[in-house]
């Protein structure tokens, strides 16, 4: 069974047309992968669908915007994976 | 339709927030100043407007799903497919699945059908936001109710 980085970097190479090789979980989605805000939504939709979850993408934009967090805690890959992590354990249990 | 005002459905046939269906029901107008330019001598529904009438149709169905909480703004458009052309006086039925309900997104497929005719189809994404005023809000309750959007789908 693929890792969650591996399912993301998938969906993301996929999704937006970037070389695989290129995308690591120290990159960031935005400022490193350049992907924009349409198509995060088409991440999005492929993540929510891979893992039967949805990404409170509101409340992290939120977030980001009144400065209470980095968009590195929800945008660098491997912090985005351990987010993706959380919500698949919360949903099982 | 009222093309000029871009009010692309007429009624709301069926709605199912919770299966997450729609049907609605749109009669192309036998005159409009459209059709003056597209084209002169050969009037035709605009294929955008075919888009809008399917962006719309699946709008009502997010709207009805969110209880009116929150305006869903046409993102994106994909795999949108004009089959045929459709002409003055034309009856169209739009149909709409939700795909997903996402956090600040949702997606739909959609198609228009004239009879047993296929017409169109596409996949379409919107942003879902905040009611930017309740000038909107209001405007679009009020034309819910003008197209048969049950009321128990307003509120909630």
């Amino acid at each position: 069974m693929p890792s969650t980085f591996e399912t993301v970097a998938g969906i993301i190479s996929e999704t937006c047309d970037i070389p695989r090789e290129n995308i690591t979980p120290d990159s960031h989605a935005i400022n490193d992968l350049g992907i924009d805000s349409l198509d995060f939504l088409d991440v999005a939709f492929a993540i929510d669908k891979a893992f039967g979850i949805k990404m409170p993408l509101e409340q992290w934009t939120q977030d980001v915007n009144e400065g209470r967090v980095s968009s590195d805690q929800y945008f660098v890959l491997k912090d985005l994976c351990a987010n993706i992590d959380n919500l698949v354990a919360a949903k099982v249990v | 339709m009222r093309l000029e005002y871009f009010q692309m459905v007429d009624r709301i046939a069926e709605l199912d927030p919770a299966g997450g269906t729609v049907r609605a029901e749109c009669r192309v107008p036998e005159a409009s100043p459209v059709f003056e330019g597209h084209f002169p001598g050969y009037p035709l529904l605009p294929g955008v407007l075919m888009i809008e009438a399917m962006a719309q149709t699946g709008g009502w169905l997010v709207l009805a799903v969110l209880r009116f909480r929150r305006m869903p703004f046409l993102a994106q458009v994909k795999e949108a497919k004009l089959r045929t052309f459709v002409t003055p006086g034309q009856a169209l039925q739009v149909e709409a699945r939700l795909l997903h309900d996402g956090s600040g997104y949702a997606m739909v497929e959609s198609s228009i059908a004239s009879g047993e005719r296929k017409v169109a189809d596409a996949q379409i994404t919107y942003r879902v936001v905040p009611f930017p005023n309740d000038t909107l809000h209001a405007q679009m309750l009020e034309t819910a109710r003008r197209i048969a959007v049950p009321e128990c789908f307003m509120n909630g």
